[in-house]
């Protein structure tokens, strides 16, 4: 799948399973909206096969457009119309669309229904653009990147009303740089670095995929750590914690915390951490740049 | 939806937010008038020698309705497409199963709707206010006049789109493309004032003719049916030119 003389993605292997709600995440540049944008039916590829609800996206016509919806990282509806009256205009589109009060509920807009667009913040936009997406019932909804530039009460509220949509069934194709954000929301997440996939899995699955050793971390008042059990090793990080990682976390805590209690040493900020989505995430990153 | 009716789905909408945007309007509607307005009450009293001694308003009734059709048809147009292209909204609706000639007929049709009332309403406020007659035996010669100039500046305003890099730059390009041509053409300056040699450059270019062809229309010297074959097939030609560039250089997609 080649633009010109760069290649923009190549060797992606996906699949995406009915119903289910699936991440696709990279830095900018990846290949995110390039991969987006084939399967969208807006770009035309070098190479390669994709099948979207059982066409070619590159040439489908006009009722497998009615089986999708689409919101763009970058678009704004007409400020002179009204919520409503935008996906009155936009429900004309479709053989079979959903009813345009239901759809404003859904995407939690009840208030502002008779409101110009124009006069929406930018998280209000955003909604009315999901209920744009929505308005043709589709089966498969495309989202690019649809929180940027939200404040986190406003992303919040936003991820509750994709949940909803999982509860209604809908297969989500979800891009985004936020991790956090496929973690909540997401079954599956792929993961594209310079154009290639470079894991995926559930989130749970991927955040275990470096061994499901867990860091456990913590501090004494003197720094005094003579006579510690057997297997516990720690080492001092930045902060001066001291830091260790255990295959079995529970059997470590216990003699960890057996050894505190018989010598009186406070555990200072003990913690116990399962490396994260984005703690895999940035070692992906780190070691496809230290490859380039 | 049955597909006349997507068409007339689609126009409803175009009209609510032309209507609804002040800018487009002022422009388009108020702003021609208001030339007429200034223009007959500067020059009123004078007469046309070179045109036969006909009034300075009966001359600029169809130089105003010239400049009221190129406005809510190529401006216009190259205005609200860039804008909606800007905006990611074309790309939106090229991403449902809106049939993009359905998209297409609903601006046209907003255009020419629009290009009519401003007809409608030049043509009044001439003869209510100074005295010009409304040719209703040319009518016909009018109404060609009318669609074919209307049909060749929306393709004009699709084609331009093209040379149009964003939504600010829409409003500085066509008028630096449309002005100077005004004043060229004869549409802000009687002929009559005008070198010959600059009135055959503007020949050159479709307001010239599209305004000479209701200017027969309206001139109550005109001896026959007005129409003004000559002229209209030059800016049909423009017109098709204009659609030869706008079929392969038009975009729905953000420039950058």
């Amino acid at each position: 799948m080649s633009y010109g003389e760069v290649e923009a993605v190549r060797g992606i292997d996906l699949e995406v399973a009915p119903g289910e709600v699936f991440a696709f995440l990279g830095p900018n540049g990846a290949g995110k909206t390039t991969t987006v944008e084939i399967l969208e039916g807006y770009r035309p590829r070098s190479d390669g096969e994709a099948t979207v609800l059982g066409t070619d996206p590159g040439s489908a016509g006009r009722e497998w457009r009615g089986r999708i919806g689409i919101v763009l990282q970058q678009s704004k509806m007409h400020p002179e119309l009204s919520v409503r009256e935008t996906l009155e205009m936009f429900a004309g589109y479709y053989s079979a669309p959903l009813s345009v009060a239901d759809t404003i509920t859904q995407v939690g807009l009840e208030e502002k229904a008779g409101t110009r667009v124009a006069r929406l913040s930018g998280g209000q936009q955003r909604r009315l653009d999901v209920g744009v997406a929505l308005i043709g019932d589709p089966e498969l909804l495309f989202l690019d990147e649809p929180t940027t530039g939200f404040d986190p009460s406003a992303r919040r509220r936003f991820w509750g009303m994709i949940e909803g949509l999982r509860e209604l069934g809908k297969t989500i194709f979800l891009t985004t740089h936020y991790m956090e954000e496929a973690q909540r929301l997401a079954d599956r997440v792929a993961i594209i670095v310079a154009g290639r996939i470079a894991a995926e899995g559930s989130p749970d699955e991927l955040a275990g995929a470096d061994g499901t050793a867990a860091t456990i971390r913590f501090r004494t008042p003197d720094g005094e750590l003579a006579g510690l059990p057997d297997g516990i090793d720690p080492v001092f990080d930045e902060a001066g914690f001291a830091t260790f990682s255990a295959e079995r976390p529970v059997e470590a805590l216990h003699r960890l915390t057996g050894w505190a209690l018989e010598r009186e040493v406070d555990l200072q900020g003990l913690e116990v951490r399962r490396p994260s989505l984005e703690d895999v995430y940035l070692q992906l990153i780190a070691r496809a740049e230290e490859q380039r | 939806m049955p597909t006349v009716q997507l068409v007339l789905h689609e126009f409803r909408f175009d009209q609510k937010t032309f209507w609804r945007n002040p800018a487009s309007v002022f422009f388009t509607v108020l702003l021609p008038v208001m030339f007429l307005l200034i223009f007959a009450t500067i020059f009123g009293n004078d007469t046309l020698e070179g045109l036969g001694g006909i009034e300075t308003t009966t001359y600029y009734v169809p130089a105003i309705v010239t400049l009221a059709v190129v406005s809510a048809t190529m401006q216009s147009l190259a205005i609200s497409l860039t804008v909606d292209r800007e905006n990611g909204l074309l790309k939106r609706t090229r991403g449902t199963p809106l049939p993009s000639w359905v998209f297409i007929a609903g601006r046209v049709g907003n255009s020419i709707v629009v290009s009519v009332l401003s007809l409608i309403v030049v043509s009044i406020i001439g003869w209510a206010v100074y005295g010009v007659d409304i040719p209703f035996e040319r009518a016909p010669a009018v109404l060609v006049t009318l669609v074919v100039g209307a049909a060749s500046f929306c393709c004009l305003g699709f084609a331009i789109t093209a040379a149009i890099p964003s939504e600010d730059a829409a409003a500085p390009i066509t008028n630096v493309a449309l002005l100077p041509l005004y004043f060229l053409s004869g549409v802000f300056i009687p002929e009559t004032e005008i070198p010959s040699g600059v009135l055959h450059f503007a020949d050159l270019f479709p307001i010239r003719h599209f305004f000479e062809a209701f200017f027969t229309a309206w001139d109550p010297l005109t001896t026959g049916a007005g129409f003004e074959w000559g002229n209209l097939v030059i800016v049909a030609a423009w017109g098709v030119a204009g659609l030869a560039i706008a079929v392969r250089t038009f975009r729905w997609e953000p420039r950058d």
